[in-house]
């Protein structure tokens, strides 16, 4: 099949639930591409000589080297090719934005002129992870010669996890330290179980636990453990604790009852199992109408989370336009064809309460856009005297986090930016203190899941250095010096 | 998994627990809590330490059973596990030698004042408590508390055991009798924690409350325990859960408790109707 032949083939959609039937369950909502699906999606990549998607993902994955082994059926080989630079495909195929990754590179969307009809690289990468898991048995990782070197990892998020299934395979000694009952980060008590089932979660953390890696659960380090103590006790350290530390809108009437983090609702919602309950025993807030501050992909969850919960009403409130939106255009069509009502351009200036102390409304102030701001994006401003009472028995608030403090604050010697971050080397890691690397929302701020496992990568091919060779100064340049002799 | 290496019945619906901690014993502080789940399906609560036994490698927790989980983990025994077991969280109790301090405990809050009294005389200064309860029998590790303690006052609301009268009926006897205190650090129930507040505040005494608002996960993520300290949003699990209690907004914190008042009340009646007469054996081990 010649180039032209496979440009012509259609992009092959992915089967998903009915909207009116998903919103009363917890099932994912895309169903996942049947083998015959995937061979005939994988004919539409064209092979480019340069793959400019590969250059688009954070991890480097062989983009093109995958899904050629999917067109021939070859779906273990597949499989290995992708963990040769992803150890968890199942998760990155399904919240990766490739939209603005691989897919935005790819000649094929290139061609006509719409980024939506690149090949589908998140959707064939999902398909091999779950062909994989399906198969009941992953593949034996070949040993490795231990290197007598160990390592502590703090935080079992997408960073962390990535970090350990890395130096686990370098042969180093790795031990992942855990705040919560489980492994995963926002991948468990964040991103719900219609867009991710923690089963896969728990697949693909079951298979790091298989590589050697350890993982302590119920630890605070720098409060379990000090961090000299951990710093003392390991070769070299990763902290990667995460962007959660909910940001609130300090406005009047926040601390009403029935108002509450995006953390918090869907920490109660997943990791906790509330919509189980009371055959868990984690209560959650559930409101006939239920009002989501923020545009981002956190609000849609939040949003979505709600109709299933029983919400008759579930709305977002966005302070900007659509266009503007940070959230994926798969979570914005999916909230609309769930149902959830969009009310642009509206911010909360108010919340107000009934005698009991629970919310009834938000006062909602309209915006119009002005100037573009540092981010690029029009600023929104305020159009004085138009203010006006949404009615509503529940408010999620989904406009950002910060970095989590407890670690830095634990941590006197490590330098962190003004608003919380760790001051890091982009290109190791490292941060203030010898030993000590760091990446992840930790360092960015509250950014993806792909950026923080690109992050991991990266610290932990410079642990790998500095575990080997001890240096740490001018660990960049050493690390360039390595890339070039491997090229 | 963390096992209970001791349980005792220390009044009607009252328990204390050694569990099996190391990690968590080793560097615990007063003044710290832990986060407990005694089941695959259970909830996330917050209790705070009374002791720890490092020796031992195990902390003390004393519960009250009023809801659901608390009634479940009355009824487990020792040598049982619970899955979760998180700490020590929280920033310690401030311990300095200011003079002369005031421990005011209620009820089960007398469990976390326990080790800040102890801390508080260890370093030397005069330590006055003063522990109230509904009734005699409510009472609880009043012959600790009395070692703990260069004088120890006890008020009960029916008189059935030491002054027939509130806590803040003895602080204000004490301060009109001419004693003089530099600190007061008060635990307890929300409300007795508010009045002892006003009336220290009325007197001039500076005053610590320990807060034990609704909690996750216990480390800064949910910003669920968050309650107004002055000026500003605080939350308790990390920045607290002690507080100038001249500045804590009572109101608003024993609103906040409520949040879940009829999920929870519907939990215990479902919990109640299955598990019948079993739930009168708990103190038996």
């Amino acid at each position: 099949m010649n180039a032209k032949e496979r440009m012509q083939i259609p992009p092959v959609d992915m089967p998903e639930q009915d909207p009116k039937e998903r919103v009363n369950n917890l099932d994912e909502v895309p169903l996942g591409y049947t083998p015959e699906m995937a061979m005939l999606e994988a004919k539409r990549c064209i092979q480019c000589k340069t793959a400019f998607c590969v250059e688009g993902c954070p991890v480097g994955i062989d983009i093109p080297g995958f899904i050629k082994l999917i067109e021939a059926g070859d779906f273990q080989g597949a499989v290995r090719k992708m963990k040769e630079r992803n150890l968890l495909p199942a998760v990155c195929g399904r919240v990766c934005p490739q939209e603005e990754q691989c897919q935005l590179f790819c000649s094929i969307g290139k061609a006509r002129k719409d980024p939506c009809k690149s090949v589908m690289i998140g959707k064939l990468e999902r398909f091999i992870a779950d062909w994989e898991r399906e198969q009941g048995e992953c593949e034996e990782p070949a040993a490795v010669k231990p290197s007598g070197r160990r390592v502590a990892v703090i935080g079992a998020g997408p960073a962390g996890l990535t970090v350990a299934g890395d130096l686990i395979k370098f042969g180093h000694e790795v031990i992942v330290f855990e705040a919560l009952h489980k492994a995963g980060g926002v991948l468990v008590y964040g991103i719900p179980e219609f867009r991710l089932p923690k089963k896969i979660v728990q697949s693909e953390v079951d298979y790091l636990e298989k590589l050697g890696v350890e993982f302590r659960y119920d630890y605070v380090i720098g409060k379990t453990i000090p961090v000299w103590k951990i710093v003392d006790d390991y070769d070299a350290v990763f902290i990667g604790t995460g962007a959660g530390l909910p940001r609130f809108m300090r406005v009047d009437g926040e601390n009403l009852l029935g108002v509450l983090s995006a953390n918090e609702y869907l920490t109660r919602a997943n990791l906790m199992k509330a919509y189980d309950f009371p055959k868990t025993d984690t209560p959650i807030v559930k409101g006939k109408k239920v009002i989501t501050v923020g545009g981002g992909n956190v609000a849609m969850d939040c949003a979505r989370t709600a109709l299933r919960m029983g919400a008759e009403k579930s709305l977002i409130v966005y302070r900007r336009a659509e266009e503007q939106m940070p959230a994926r255009l798969e979570e914005i069509h999916h909230a609309k064809e769930e149902g959830v009502e969009f009310h642009l351009l509206q911010n909360p200036v108010r919340l107000v309460g009934n005698e009991k102390g629970w919310i009834s409304g938000a006062e909602l102030i309209k915006m119009e856009l002005g100037e573009p701001d540092s981010s690029g994006r029009r600023r929104p401003v305020p159009i004085v005297g138009s203010e006006f009472i949404e009615d509503t028995d529940a408010l999620i608030v989904a406009i950002g986090n910060s970095p989590n403090p407890l670690v830095p604050n634990c941590f006197p010697d490590l330098e962190v930016t003004r608003w919380g971050g760790i001051v890091v080397n982009e290109i190791t890691g490292q941060t203030s203190v010898p030993g000590v690397f760091a990446g992840g929302d930790i360092v960015l701020g509250a950014a993806t899941v792909i950026l923080a496992m690109g992050h991991g990568r990266r610290a932990a091919r410079a642990m790998n250095l500095y575990l080997s060779s001890g240096r740490w100064v001018d660990l960049d340049s050493a690390l360039d010096l390595c890339r070039a002799e491997v090229h | 998994m963390y096992q209970i290496l001791h349980k005792e019945k220390l009044g009607p619906d009252i328990y204390l627990y050694r569990f099996l901690a190391p990690d968590v014993a080793r560097y615990r502080k007063p003044g710290q809590f832990v986060i407990v789940r005694i089941s695959e399906s259970g909830e996330r609560i917050p209790i705070t330490i009374a002791d720890v036994d490092a020796e031992e490698g195990s902390i003390t927790l004393i519960i009250q059973a009023v809801g659901k989980t608390t009634l479940q983990m009355a009824q487990m025994k020792k040598g049982d596990f619970i899955p979760t077991l998180t700490g020590p969280l929280g920033e310690p109790t401030h311990i300095e030698k200011v003079g002369r301090v005031l421990c005011v405990g209620g009820g089960i809050g007398i469990a976390p004042l326990y080790p800040v009294a102890k801390a508080m005389k260890e370093i030397g200064n005069h330590v006055t408590s003063i522990l109230g309860a509904r009734s005699s029998h409510l009472l609880i590790l009043t012959d600790l508390m009395k070692e703990a303690s260069d004088e120890l006052l006890i008020t009960t609301d029916d008189g059935s055991e030491g002054q027939k009268g509130l806590v803040t009926d003895a602080i204000r006897n004490l301060v009109d009798n001419g004693e003089k205190f530099d600190q007061c650090i008060a635990m307890g129930p929300p409300i007795m924690m508010k009045f002892v507040c006003i009336l220290t505040e009325e007197l001039g005494i500076p005053t610590i409350v320990s807060l034990n608002p609704i909690m996750v996960d216990g480390t800064g993520m949910c910003g669920c325990c968050r309650v107004t300290v002055g000026d500003s949003v605080k939350f308790a699990c990390i920045d607290g859960p002690e507080f100038d209690g001249h500045k804590v907004d009572f109101d608003e914190l024993m609103a906040r408790l409520a949040t879940y008042r009829s999920e929870e009340k519907d939990a215990l009646e479902r919990y109640s109707s299955h598990a019948g007469c079993r739930l009168d054996s708990g103190g038996s081990q």
